[in-house]
């Protein structure tokens, strides 16, 4: 063994072929051989573990071909004798969540609203899986908290388009208001652009004023309501006759009750849209949410009381 | 020493050699698991009922990667049980074999889009893309208050045209009514709009997206597309329906 080099010699002249392989007197391991200026290379075996492991997956590996979908032949492939699919798993895991649900989900399969209310075990496990419902699918638009905002109604007020029954609520969310659904709820302000400029302005200026109640019957504008909008939101403004159209008397308006506001919805009519839901939810969980959204109602409601 | 360990220790002293084998050894790897992908027929059947998307709809796709939205919003509902329970029946291969290219996407800083189309109105997605927080206060979302100017129809033709030679199913009349039609979807009074349920079948969105019939926007664009998602065949829903009780 050759323990010097002069350093004009290149390291590619030093080579597993040329070098000479020794035992490392402190490891105890080979050398490769390989030496630059005097610095050698240790030529640490494979750890042992780690092969053993590695043999595991390929010994794994012909048992998965057999049991899994495993190799290409052709157009198909071979299936595995278990016949399982990624697709399968996630559908029977899918069921299996529903099952789970099922146990107390059922309960709202009918939409028996009295009983479900008062049924408080019911609810300790119902409600807290309606609120993850409501923010899933309602609150980008009726908010978290169901508060609502400008052009979405507020939830957790006493004011009601299509009356706050549960049922009512239900019957609102399966098909939905003015969407693609053929028995959805249709509401439509019309555009009152048939109306002079004049006649949209005292207009405007009359139903701003409605909610402060300063409004009088002599008010030539009066009439124009009585003509225009009285069939849709009742002759004292009120509204309260399930077709959508809001009361003018008090702060229920979801765009706003201002005279600009009001002014742009008599110029191009205004015709919100609440998708329907029977296609995403299924009826319990649609009554569920009813009654959940019900009680946002009402419990607005103590707190004003 | 064995001469396999010998053919390694000499192949490790060429590096190119080295870098060759290595590419060799794990391009077999990708050769095994994505060459059968166009063999093997039950990887992209595609339903009889996909449809190719509407002229105004293919414009909102191209606004949708124009602003980037992919970078945020995947559209690949995976078969996994909790992605079911949450967005709806997972993704089929199928499902966007008209996508050139497809929008999947991996990363998810907002939720998935596969299954968006009518869930929410046309104007909440108005209000949204103006600003997000106007509806979600809490949202990351960038704004988009842009999208409400006029939409640029000049190469639309052009589009669908080129998609028709990768393989989408255009037909004539479709190929020849794009002026048309990317103007008569977002007008649902006009004369023109009737053409759309003919060409495009009738559950396409014929509506004013925006609110405005009068102008042709990137809004209307953006929004007919959002709503078409997950509505262009019914074939992922069948899978749902038909799971074992």
């Amino acid at each position: 063994m050759t323990t010097h080099r002069s350093r004009s010699v290149s390291p590619d002249d030093v080579d597993f072929k040329d070098g000479i392989q020794e035992v490392d007197p402190v490891t105890g391991y080979d050398t490769t051989g390989h030496r630059w200026n005097g610095i050698r290379e240790l030529n640490t075996p494979f750890p042992r573990l780690v092969l053993v492991i590695l043999m595991l997956t390929f010994i794994y590996s012909v048992i998965a071909w057999v049991l899994l979908p495993a190799w290409p032949i052709g157009k198909s492939y071979t299936h595995g004798i278990l016949g399982l699919t990624q697709e399968g798993e996630a559908i029977s895991g899918f069921v299996a969540i529903e099952k789970t649900r099922q146990s107390w989900l059922s309960r709202f399969d009918k939409p028996d609203f009295a009983a479900l209310a008062a049924d408080k075990l019911l609810l300790a496990k119902a409600m807290p899986a309606a609120v993850r419902l409501f923010e899933d699918n309602c609150a980008v638009c009726h908010g978290q908290k169901g508060t609502g905002g400008p052009g979405f109604p507020n939830l957790a007020d006493a004011y009601w388009l299509w009356s706050g029954e549960p049922k009512e609520i239900a019957q609102t969310i399966t098909v939905g208001i003015n969407s693609t659904d053929d028995d959805a709820r249709f509401a439509q302000m019309p555009a009152f652009d048939s109306l002079s400029r004049s006649d949209r302005k005292k207009l405007a200026d009359y139903v701003t004023a409605l909610p402060q109640g300063k409004t009088s019957a002599k008010d030539p504008a009066s009439a124009l309501f009585a003509d225009n909008c009285a069939p849709c939101h009742g002759d004292d403004a009120t509204g309260g006759l399930e077709n959508g159209a809001p009361s003018l008397a008090d702060h229920s308006v979801i765009y706003g009750q201002d005279r600009h506001t009001v002014l742009t919805t008599l110029a191009h009519g205004r015709q919100g849209v609440m998708p329907a839901w029977s296609n995403r939810l299924s009826s319990a969980e649609i009554n569920l949410l009813a009654l959940y959204v019900a009680q946002l109602a009402s419990k607005q409601n103590e707190r004003t009381k | 020493m064995i001469p396999i360990q010998k053919l390694h220790y000499n192949l490790e002293k060429v590096s190119m050699g080295l870098v060759a084998a290595i590419i060799f050894a794990a391009s077999i790897g990708g050769i095994v698991e994505i060459a059968p992908l166009f063999t093997i027929k039950e990887t992209v059947e595609v339903p009889e009922d996909l449809r190719p998307l509407a002229p105004l709809e293919l414009a909102g796709r191209q606004i949708y990667i124009r602003e980037g939205c992919y970078a945020c919003h995947s559209q690949m509902i995976r078969s996994l049980s909790d992605e079911i329970d949450r967005y709806g029946p997972y993704s089929l291969a199928a499902e966007s074999a008209y996508d050139h290219p497809m929008l999947w996407g991996s990363k998810r800083t907002g939720p998935d889009l596969a299954r968006v189309g009518r869930k929410y109105s046309d104007a909440w997605h108005v209000k949204h893309l103006i600003n997000p927080r106007h509806v979600v206060p809490t949202s990351i979302m960038p704004v988009y208050p842009w999208l409400m100017e006029e939409l640029d129809t000049s190469l639309l033709s052009a589009q669908v045209s080129t998609l028709h030679r990768l393989g989408v199913p255009y037909d004539t009349s479709q190929l020849e009514n794009v002026k048309t039609d990317v103007l008569a979807q977002s007008q649902p009074d006009s004369d023109e709009a009737e053409g759309i349920a003919k060409r495009y079948g009738k559950d396409v969105a014929v509506r004013a997206f925006d609110g405005n019939p009068e102008k042709l926007t990137e809004m209307d664009a953006v929004v007919a597309y959002l709503q078409s998602l997950g509505t262009r065949t019914k074939e992922p829903y069948k899978i749902l329906s038909e799971k074992p009780k």
